[in-house]
């Protein structure tokens, strides 16, 4: 539980942030909550040579309702997610979601911003706003750029993000009264899900995406489609699978997530529709 | 003497509804009432505020820091060990492979308990010397002087290594395809064999002549004890005289100070023994391991202290296992269901090597495969151990008991099954009934005491067992996906280990006495030391207890001292739910021997005859006279001055006692379970559970209840989500608690913990062990309960961990008609 030696800056805002890792090149990475990186230093899986400290940021913690859409700062913690208000009103799936990540004392150190940077697929919250269709501000030494979910994911644990980029925002537009569910299947409360599913639908329209079904968070357009050509939630979410290519794990086969797919993307377009 | 359980109303659950809380003061003239109330544990605040001292808490200036660096063969040849880069790393001291250290051994590495004379047990060292035999066994090892640079260090070691084949699958090991020690010829350790029979070959007849037959096989998945805190072990030798001070998060103290005296060939007087506190055990900590070795022969090598925390991914690994069986169990039954015969087949997944106590496991559970039924002597057992490459199995929570009974509470599942009968009413037929006991079984142990019934039926009531089979048939209709089961499981627990003339025929090398002294101080204080060595039991409060009921005076008066074998010289340590029953009885005896010696005292100055006198309340008075009387107080006081004391009496109230009990202590209950489970996920969610439990006089029930809870979380994970996975080169996939899913308090249901109290008659306390009863309840309790909410679907079987894939999968077999 030891990790290898490393050097350590901390960053007191996202322009320093950028410098110093524009510096540092690619052995530094950004430390920001420490709950996907710290442990995989301490295995010595991760041997960064400098740690960058984004963790004191203090202007990237916020929740706003900026008209359409609700923006988010990186540095907000997930329970800040699960509690807010103004998400719990205008992007309700979203604050239910983060309530599912890991446990209380993750949920206070975790931020959405290195959940998201972090690309695994078997986190919940890149499905979740990949499913709200949301768009990531990142900034770099050329200044800031948008990028929306659905062109963020490359490859596991691989993003859009270019080494010397930095996520400073999620923005997440309003779901206007859409009903919603997000399915979480796992052994232990804690654990990442087996499958997830983060669903919403509006009458014909819905989205759908799915956690730990591939390389990476998964959207489920098929779903989406046959919901939009007016199938029935069974056979729409017998799709639910069109898009994934998922791995065979200590706690389930390729078939056996493949099925838990289909179930869950039923049940919650079921919960979705009420 | 109103404090013998033969001349008191038995009725712990009344005084429970009386007293709660902590008990601070003894009214004068009232019967002292300590034994049987809920008084909070002494050990809980420096526990919660984190101020208890571990072993690696401890501040030893100078101490080096041993790091072992661990094979990541599962079986493979050393071919070579290049240590230079390692020991250029600034703060690394040395660096030792196993052949540098071959002549600091004076023996192998002890296993206590060869169970037949022909067992076959390979030389095994701290660090493998030629080749390694398992993933996590010690290649080498390193001093640094500070702890990052011992971790370092391990990661610049070269080592060629020749790869051979892992042998992971018991059922090859027995081929002898691959052989693990090549200079014993065989993978196979051992066959043990119990045959019992009235008449010779009355178990063939017995089969021959059954009206139902069953024959099941079951898999006890290997697991990993995976105790709170990790193994941790600091040796500080004195700078003169060769004397050693051993620190280490161990249950077993005294058992560690005589093996590590021998295994190192140090005289044993100059070792000395300390268990701080320690984060649990479950079994894992009794045993003699490599770094506790290492680190007392590196120490006195080095003349400096050594120590060594365990990492947990290395804790997965180089820590024992438990369980890791195939058992085959079959049974006979007559046309009522009589059970007429039992046979039962064992395969024991040693490991790699045999650790402690590895090869006496699964014999531990021999006796019990008939369970709480009545059977004659008909019964068939062998037990063959055998090597694996894998890290070695031993002691954990339950210990060959709770695979045992999971055999035969699942096996009359089976044959209810067969006979299209509910196993509640199987199980009456066949219990063991109240006025049997004491109850000689087929096997020649004698049952204390018991009441099946009267646990089943109460478990019953409190589960809603008939409200549960009504609702069943509403719910568990054709095309339904929330399907409700109720399990159940009578067990009886052979525990308080042990009668030590039994265990010489078991072929133990120790033996099970307990130890005690009861010191009175000139003050009145006192000072009880035990041989128990507690790791989460609460042995300060209950043996507080005990002495406070015996002397008369408050708990908070009495200190208990343990777990140190300069301050507790003699002891047996803690395991295999024997502190109570042994230990705790000893410090009973222990009060009577000194009341016995305060009594001549106070016979002297009151001018009687001792017999004459009677002690209640810390008193001595006169027979008929109540106005002539000592409090202990004063006794204590003239045993210390001696000023006026009977000729033949020596001076100090101090007595001790070794207690070698005359049985095991038989605990026993009913647990029952209500699932629901999903069948369109697998998933399995346990609605209810209730334990009603039998431990003999309860001496405080608080501290009961948390053992049948914790016990029941154990059995419960390892019906449902533990399992110690390897892939078939010997590479253990679940090192760290992400992949090893022991439950949170979230994924654990409620439990309704209730008792019966049925005295044990072999001891004066009327007490019985209860460290290990929920781990040998639950586990077979929540598999019947989902394998009968998926009756109708045709399972007749569960795997165990019934993860939700495995549920998922069973179901998908059984309703395509596929095999069980």
């Amino acid at each position: 539980m030891i990790p290898a030696a490393f050097d350590y800056k901390r960053a007191s805002s996202a322009a320093e942030a950028i410098s110093l890792i524009t510096q540092h090149g690619s052995d530094a990475k950004f430390l920001a909550g420490g709950h996907s990186l710290l442990p995989l230093m301490k295995l010595r899986l991760a041997q960064p040579s400098m740690l960058i400290d984004i963790g004191r940021i203090k202007d990237l913690s916020y929740i706003k309702d900026a008209g359409n859409h609700i923006v988010i700062g990186a540095l907000t913690r997930h329970m800040d997610v699960e509690t807010s208000k103004v998400l719990r009103e205008h992007v309700p799936l979203l604050a239910d979601a983060a309530g599912h990540v890991g446990d209380a004392q993750v949920r206070h150190r975790g931020t959405i911003g290195g959940s998201i940077a972090h690309a695994d697929p078997a986190s919940d919250l890149p499905a979740t706003t990949l499913a709200l269709g949301a768009t990531y501000v990142v900034q770099g030494p050329r200044g800031q750029r948008e990028i929306a979910a659905t062109d963020f994911y490359k490859g596991f644990l691989e993003s859009a993000l270019a080494e010397d980029e930095m996520l400073i925002e999620i923005r997440v537009p309003k779901m206007q009264g859409a009903g919603w569910s997000f399915q979480k299947f796992n052994r232990r409360a804690q654990d990442w899900a087996i499958v997830g599913v983060a669903a919403w639908r509006r009458k014909d329209e819905a989205g759908v995406a799915l956690v730990n079904m591939g390389s990476t968070p998964i959207l489920a357009t098929s779903v989406a489609s046959a919901i939009a050509n007016g199938a029935s939630i069974s056979d729409a979410a017998a799709m639910a699978s069109n898009e994934a290519d998922p791995q065979t794990d200590l706690n389930a086969s390729t078939d056996y997530r493949k099925h838990l797919a289909s179930v869950l993307v039923r049940r919650a377009l079921e919960a979705a529709s009420k | 003497m109103h404090w013998l359980p033969q001349h008191r109303q038995v009725d712990t659950r009344s005084r429970e509804r009386d007293i709660k809380g902590r008990i601070m003061t003894i009214t004068e003239n009232m019967p002292t009432k300590i034994i049987g109330t809920r008084l909070l544990r002494r050990e809980d605040p420096p526990l919660l505020t984190g101020e208890a001292k571990f072993t690696n808490d401890l501040n030893i200036p100078g101490a080096l820091h041993l790091a072992v660096l661990r094979s990541p063969y599962a079986h493979a040849r050393i071919v070579s060990i290049n240590t230079a880069a390692a020991l250029a790393i600034p703060g690394v001291v040395a660096v030792y492979a196993g052949k540098d250290l071959q002549s600091t051994w004076a023996g192998p590495m002890p296993c206590a308990w060869p169970v037949t004379p022909e067992m076959k047990n390979p030389p095994h060292f701290p660090l493998a010397i030629d080749k390694v035999c398992y993933v996590g066994d010690g290649v080498a090892a390193v001093l640094a002087t500070n702890e990052t640079a011992s971790r370092d260090a391990l990661d610049a070691i070269d080592v060629e290594y020749e790869p051979l084949k892992a042998v992971v699958d018991l059922e090859e090991a027995l081929s002898d395809k691959t052989i693990i020690h090549e200079g014993l010829g065989t993978n196979k350790s051992y066959i043990w064999n119990l045959k019992v029979e009235a008449t010779e070959g009355c178990v063939d007849a017995a089969f021959a002549a059954a009206k139902y037959k069953v024959k099941e096989r079951y898999v006890q998945q290997r697991l990993l004890p995976m105790a709170m805190e990790t193994r941790a072990v600091a040796a500080v030798p004195q700078p003169f005289g060769g004397d050693i001070t051993l620190y280490s998060s161990t249950q077993v103290p005294h058992i560690l100070k005589v093996m590590t005296a021998l295994t190192l060939g140090i005289p044993e007087h100059q070792m000395r023994v300390v268990a701080p506190s320690v984060g649990g055990g479950f079994g894992s900590k009794l045993n003699v391991y490599a770094e506790e070795l290492l680190c007392t022969a590196l120490a006195r090598k080095h003349n400096t202290p050594v120590r060594w925390v365990e990492e947990r991914s290395e804790n997965s690994q180089a820590t024992i296992h438990g369980r890791g069986q195939i058992q085959t169990i079959e049974l006979a039954a007559d046309d009522s269901g009589k059970i007429t015969a039992v046979r039962v087949r064992i395969i024991a997944d040693m490991g790699a090597y045999l650790q402690l106590v590895t090869p006496g496991v699964p014999i531990l559970g021999a006796f019990l495969y008939a369970g709480v039924y009545d059977i004659p002597q008909a019964y068939d057992f062998s037990c063959t151990g055998v090597f694996t490459t894998l890290t070695p199995t031993d002691a954990y929570r339950g210990a060959g008991r709770p695979e045992a009974t999971y055999a035969i509470e699942r096996a009359i599942e089976a044959l209810a099954h067969s006979m299209k009968i509910d196993s509640f009413e199987l199980r009456k037929r066949n219990f063991i009934k109240k006025e049997q006991f004491p109850y000689t079984a087929f096997s020649g142990l004698t049952y204390d005491s018991g009441d099946h019934l009267l646990a089943a039926e109460k478990a019953a009531k409190i589960a809603d067992y008939a409200g549960i089979r009504a609702q069943q048939e509403k719910q568990n209709v054709p095309g339904a996906t929330k399907r409700l089961g109720i399990g159940m499981t009578s067990y009886f627990e052979m525990c308080g280990l042990a009668p030590s003339r039994v265990l010489a025929s078991l072929n133990y090398s120790a033996g099970g006495w307990e130890a005690a002294t009861v010191r009175i101080l000139p003050t009145n204080k006192v000072q009880v030391v035990t041989g128990t060595s507690p790791h989460g039991q609460g042995h300060e409060t209950s043996w507080a207890m005990i002495a406070a009921e015996k002397l008369g005076i408050s708990p908070d008066d009495i200190d208990v001292l343990h777990s140190d074998t300069a301050i507790a010289p003699l002891g047996l340590d803690t395991y295999g739910s024997r502190s109570l029953p042994v230990g705790g009885v000893a410090v009973a005896l222990a009060c009577d021997k000194v009341i016995d010696k305060a009594k001549r005292i106070a016979a002297h100055q009151l001018e009687c005859a001792a017999e004459d006198l009677e002690f209640a309340n810390g008193t001595f008075s006169v027979k008929g006279s109540p106005d002539r009387a000592l409090p202990l107080a004063a006794i204590a006081f003239a045993a210390f001055t001696a000023h006026n004391l009977p000729d033949g009496v020596e001076p100090n109230l101090e007595a001790q006692v070794s207690y070698d009990p005359p049985n095991f202590s038989w605990p026993f209950g009913t647990h029952m379970c209500v699932v629901e489970v999903d069948t369109e996920t697998g998933a399995v969610k346990v609605l209810k559970y209730v334990a009603v439990d039998d431990c003999g006089v309860q001496i405080n029930p608080l501290i009961v209840e948390g053992q049948v809870h914790g016990g029941v979380i154990q059995g419960l994970a390892q019906a449902l989500f533990e399992e110690a996975v390897y892939d078939s080169d010997g590479n253990l996939k679940t090192t760290t608690l992400a992949e090893y899913l022991v439950p949170a308090a979230s994924d654990v249901p409620p439990i309704t913990t209730d008792f019966t109290v049925t005295p044990s008659p072999t001891n004066q306390l009327g007490v019985k062990g209860i460290g290990e009863a929920g781990t040998i309840g639950a586990a077979p309790t929540v598999i019947n309960a989902i394998v009968d909410a998926l009756a109708g679907l045709g399972v007749t079987n569960m795997a165990m961990p019934a993860s939700p894939q495995t549920v998922w999968n069973t179901i998908n077999n059984a309703t395509r008609g596929g095999k069980k």
